[in-house]
């Protein structure tokens, strides 16, 4: 009998062989004069492919294009201003200390990784943080907007439990702002001929030649016509995978196919079971739901979230007396009450709901209250605080979050896990390198607030363009034949799965099967793990994976604009993808962050961290569909930053 | 060095032109090449403003604006009608005579109406080409009809043809006294007087100072904002200022034929 | 809650288009706009008929991606993207009609989708502030007053989702150059391009194919951030201001 998909075997090690030794507040100088440089003059016969033009993306398109290469770019969307770093809404982070508040490059890079819960490279974070002051430079001088004060100094708030105000903001719409800073340097390369704009273009696979990724095959969605483009190098800018859960904060297109395709091809895939999930959501309002809402946060500042004691009590909200409603947060976590990090608000919210004590329909809800808050503050205060939330709750919800609770629950909204870098950001496939949400480096198990536009920001502008400048001096600017048989093989790959898709002619529509294995990862591998569950899931994913491709309908031709073949497509990298998570999550025996595993827990039902068995990155390498991966760790060393265990009560 | 940059073109002609050939058209949802415009811009004022939408609008609203001080002094001239035939003819000997002794006889005159010619020519093709502009980049109409803008908006184009035929009406009427039941040279007031003693007289005039005041009410308050000087702290005086100005230069011209037919001119 | 769409169908940029009409059943108020089209496609899908293609993206109103003219209005009757009007703002038995937007500079690529490049071509002509990476001084090193930074907050909020052309009888695109043009130009920052980025801006958007402002004000009715109408009139003193400098 054939190993079954659990029965992973292990490989050799994973080592980051690219950070410099020594003082890690030294290592990135050091690494940027050890890394060769490409003659400016010789930079032109260099062509770098970027996939994505999301905050990574867009800054690692324009800057490489300012450098001087030819940079040859993609998107899904019809614009590259629409990539859904645009969504992001609270702040960025970054060590400058102008509040003289005893910030400093240290101390973002210590609460970056014991954030991370100690599953987070050092050298990778301490850069990120050091990193973190140019960014902040750089997109004043391009015009972005950040909230200022009456002198004309830049605003800073605090953020998710840190005890620093290093937050820099743009109202509720930070990432919409940087995101056009980078997009507008990035139109600015492209109008000047240094950038080949794709949009509309989707990347379905990697070529790989001779072992070095030279370049992809794409889509372009308009016409279906299935491209090669060829290149030096190729870089990943394509986000998370959040959407495999179906319902996510997340963009309904944002997909996991050119990580993935990626992974098939040979770059190993880290961490997948590192999912982060939101608290504050607005929960779904039915079966037609087709993706969540997402509040900030701070919301948790004033609001009470409670749910009522007896089970399946139907009373409107206003009408259940205060000594029937369990403020659980408060009464689990007396300390930090409601402010709690979000993935115990979010298991607490799971589990008063799993009860039968949830709100709202299919009781899949919990009360956020602010009754006390207009009390206490009064209702003019709490409208300049959160009047533009609750006015978004409303139009969502057409409650009035004034008279009645908010209804709130949580949902996946990132993804720590991703494409395993080392320290150049280069992945195992030598030439492919990723950027951003797509890969797993920074983080480590949970993503702190403000963080994610920080990372991709960093990636984009900063580390990528020095450190892809090493790869390319090491190699001649040299042709790669399009008749290559390596090019031929990922075509008529890309070009017989497309044929099979439009050829099922099942009875199934794609989005059918994406909210089934949603709705089963959700469960299994969502935000409470258990090894009976995951051992179910990694059953039943392959079944419907059968399924799928027994099942499906793909109306229309592939030589048009097809969004059903579009959506069909990535599902079924999902239906791999979503194996590979439950795979991770079930061995890592563990709780870390985001990853909670129901077997390992503190007496007072708090994540457990194993230290000792579990101090690594797990990267894991692709062998067939369906058939058992291999794992490579890649252990964790913690010099700087001594792992302690998480405590909130 | 050849050799290295024979592969990068090589490389480019067998990445994406390989698979997609160019016929000239541009796929939709793919950016087009830069249009072939000359970076700097043209080499005078007069010429960067005939050849922007921007620039042409603003030549639109300066000439509106002369026609619009025009008017004003139209109107209070014409006003003079009700203090009587010999103060209205006075008045009319006096633009004849205007200027002198320097100038010469309607020498002023006439360089009113060249300006005034200018300004309606220029006002005339510059809305004209706006227009077909405009229609042009709206090609396909929605089949979903809904009142869009304010009625003075929406019938500026109209408006304006309106007003342009009238002002051919009323030169050859009141003017040249081509078309004049009158036509006594040196005597407008009777001319005048004439005119509004015929129901077509009034009509055509009383439904041009309508159109005038439409055209006016969007097309003052219009030239105001594409000259740039509106802002939110103006916005409310502006409003009440174009709304007034256009209602008072059409009651103001109306006034006269009313005046008329009622028998308090005669 | 039952309602009837008539949406227009167009297979293909060449191909002619005309409205058809849908019954679609099992509306909730709760429901997105854009919700009821996924519930129509997953049943034409089922039918074997092809979904209406329509372009969507982060669904919280923030992308830019959605729009389509719905009861002739851009994005319905709330002044908020397609993505977030719910059905509560229809009654039951209501006969939507749902376009898409139409102007000569986008056109229709496939039913309710529009090409909008031209947009990223006026960004690229000038909607932008130099500054290579690397090369900038100290985030404090030039404080901006706080008004200035709103008002190029204001501007910046705009989403390109292309409502304002979609809107404007003349499918002018100058609200939305304004609207860049009015937030880079209110930094300190954006001083030295001052009066290239609104000449090469306006420019291209003459170039584009985009009409001509005949100041209806539509574009601001139907502008799902709220750009104001004024920002046209800043536009228009910035072009003549760069006008009589540069000429």
């Amino acid at each position: 009998m054939s190993p079954t998909y659990a029965q992973y075997t292990e490989g050799e090690p994973v080592a980051d062989a690219a950070a410099p030794p020594g003082d890690i507040a030294e290592r990135w100088d050091r690494r940027r004069f050890t890394a060769r440089l490409v003659n400016p003059a010789n930079r032109r016969r260099y062509k770098v492919i970027v996939v994505g033009t999301g905050l990574a993306g867009g800054a690692a398109g324009a800057t490489l294009a300012e450098q001087g290469y030819q940079v040859v770019q993609f998107c899904y969307q019809d614009s590259p201003r629409r990539a859904h770093s645009i969504a992001a809404q609270g702040g960025i982070n970054a060590a400058k200390n102008y509040r003289n508040d005893g910030d400093s490059v240290h101390r973002l890079f210590y609460d970056t990784v014991k954030g991370g819960d100690f599953r987070a490279r050092e050298s990778n974070v301490r850069r990120l943080a050091q990193v973190s002051v140019e960014i902040i430079d750089q997109c004043v001088a391009q015009g972005v907007p950040f909230a200022r004060e009456y002198g004309g100094l830049l605003d800073t708030r605090s953020f998710g439990g840190v005890q620093v105000s290093r937050t820099f903001y743009a109202r509720g719409q930070t990432g919409q702002q940087l995101l056009l800073g980078a997009y507008q340097a990035l139109s600015r390369q492209i109008e000047a001929g240094n950038v080949e704009m794709h949009p509309r273009t989707e990347m379905l696979d990697l070529v790989v030649v001779d072992g070095r990724a030279r370049g992809i095959v794409a889509r372009d969605l308009v016409t279906g016509r299935i491209e090669t483009h060829l290149a030096d190098a190729v870089v990943l800018a394509t986000g998370g995978y959040g959407n495999v859960f179906y319902l996510s904060t997340n963009a309904k297109n944002s997909n996991a196919t050119a990580i993935w395709r990626a992974h098939r091809r040979g770059a190993y895939f880290a961490n997948p079971c590192f999912t982060q999930i939101h608290p504050t959501c607005i929960p779904r309002s039915g079966d037609h739901q087709s993706k969540l809402t997402l509040m900030s946060e701070s919301l948790r500042n004033d609001g009470r979230i409670w749910v009522p004691k007896a089970h399946g009590d139907g009373r409107p909200p206003n009408a259940i007396p205060e000594d029937e409603r369990d403020y659980y947060l408060e009464r689990l976590y007396p300390s930090f009450g409601n402010l709690v990090p979000r993935d115990i608000a979010s298991r607490a919210a799971k589990n008063v709901c799993d009860e039968g004590r949830g709100v709202g329909p299919g009781g899949q809800g919990v009360y956020l209250d602010f009754a006390d808050a207009i009390r206490r503050l009064g209702r003019a205060a709490v409208e300049e605080r959160y009047g533009n939330l609750f006015e978004m709750y409303e139009r969502i919800t057409a409650e009035d979050p004034y008279q009645v609770p908010m209804r709130i629950y949580p949902a996946i909204h990132y993804t720590m896990g991703g494409l395993w870098v080392d320290y150049d950001l280069q992945t195992t496939v030598p030439g492919l390198f990723a950027i951003g949400e797509a890969n797993f480096s920074d983080h480590g198990a949970n993503r702190l607030g403000a963080s994610a536009l920080m990372q991709g920001l960093a990636d984009g502008y900063f580390i990528l363009p020095a450190t892809i400048g090493d790869f390319l001096a090491r190699h001649r600017p040299e042709e790669v034949s399009p008749d290559h048989p390596a090019v031929a093989e990922a075509v008529a790959d890309t070009e017989d799965r497309l044929h099979l898709l439009l050829s099922v002619d099942g009875d199934r529509t794609p989005d059918s099967f994406h909210r089934e294995l949603g709705e089963l990862l959700w469960d299994e591998c969502g935000m409470a793990r258990t090894e009976p569950g995951l051992r179910k899931a990694l059953e039943r994913i392959p079944a419907l994976r059968e399924e799928f491709w027994r099942r499906i309908k793909v109306p229309g031709t592939g030589t048009e604009l097809n969004q059903s073949l579009e959506k069909a497509n990535r599902i079924a990298d999902y239906l791999e993808l979503a194996e590979l998570m439950c795979l991770d999550a079930l061995h890592r025996a563990e709780s870390c962050g985001g990853h909670f595993r129901e077997e390992s827990q503190t007496p007072d039902g708090e994540a457990a961290r194993d230290d000792e068995q579990f101090s690594y990155a797990a990267a894991w390498e692709f062998t067939a569909t369906g058939t058992a991966p291999v794992l490579h760790r890649e252990d964790l060393a913690f010099e700087y930053v001594i792992p302690t265990q998480r405590s909130y009560q | 060095m050849p050799r290295a940059l024979l592969t990068v073109t090589v490389m480019a002609l067998t990445t994406k032109s390989a698979s997609k050939p160019t016929d000239g058209k541009r796929a939709p949802g793919k950016p087009a090449p830069a249009p072939d415009r000359p970076k700097r811009y043209p080499p005078s004022l007069p010429a960067l403003l005939w050849h922007s939408t921007v620039g042409k609008k603003t030549v639109l609203a300066v000439t509106g604006l002369i026609m619009v001080g025009y008017l004003v002094a139209h109107l209070v001239g014409n006003l003079k009608i009700f203090f009587g035939a010999e103060e209205f003819n006075s008045y009319g000997h006096w633009l004849r005579t205007l200027g002198g002794p320097v100038l010469h006889y309607e020498w002023a005159l006439w360089m009113i109406r060249v300006v005034l010619v200018a300004a309606v020519v220029l006002h005339g093709v510059t809305a004209y080409q706006l227009s077909r502009r405009d229609i042009a980049a709206r090609p396909v109409a929605y089949v979903h009809k809904r009142r869009r803008a304010s009625y003075a908006t929406r019938t500026m184009r109209w408006g304006g043809v309106i007003l342009g035929l009238f002002v051919v009406w009323h030169i050859l009427d009141l003017t040249t006294l081509t078309v004049n039941e009158n036509a006594e040279t040196g005597h407008p007031y009777e001319n005048t007087v004439a005119t509004f003693s015929t129901w077509y007289g009034n009509t055509i005039y009383i439904t041009a100072m309508v159109a005038l005041g439409l055209h006016l009410r969007h097309g003052f308050w219009s030239a105001v904002q594409t000259l740039g000087a509106a802002s939110p702290a103006r916005e409310r005086a502006l409003r009440v200022v174009t709304d007034t100005s256009a209602l008072v230069l059409t009651c103001g011209f109306i006034s006269i034929p009313v005046a008329v037919m009622t028998g308090v001119v005669n | 809650m039952k309602v009837t769409l008539r949406v227009w169908r167009q297979p293909g940029p060449d191909a002619a288009g005309e409205m058809v009409s849908y019954e679609v059943e099992d509306v909730t108020p709760e429901m997105s706009f854009l919700e009821v089209l996924d519930t129509l496609n997953e049943r034409l899908i089922l039918d074997g008929s092809e979904p209406v293609a329509f372009d969507h993206d982060c669904r919280e109103g923030i992308c830019g991606a959605c729009g389509v003219v719905i009861n002739g209005q851009a994005h319905g009757p709330e002044r908020t993207t397609a993505c977030q009007l719910h059905m509560r703002s229809f009654a039951d038995g209501d006969v939507i009609d749902v376009e898409p937007w139409r102007a000569a500079a986008f056109p229709v690529v496939k039913d309710l989708v529009v090409d909008r490049s031209a947009f990223d071509r006026i960004i690229g002509a000038g909607g932008y502030i130099t500054a290579p990476t690397g090369s900038a001084p100290d985030a404090h090193a030039t404080p901006v007053p706080k008004p200035a930074a709103e008002t190029a907050f204001e501007h910046a909020e705009c989403i390109g989702c292309g409502a304002c052309v979609a809107a404007c009888p003349n499918g002018s695109a100058m609200l939305f150059t304004a609207a860049k043009v009015v937030h880079l130009g209110a930094l300190p920052q954006g001083a030295p391009e001052r009066e290239s980025r609104v000449l090469d801006m306006i420019g291209r958007m003459d170039d584009e194919g985009f009409g001509g402002c005949t100041n209806t004000g539509e574009c601001a009715v139907a502008c799902p951030k709220g750009i104001p109408l004024q920002a046209i009139s800043s536009l228009n003193r910035e072009f003549l201001r760069a006008a009589r400098k540069s000429a």
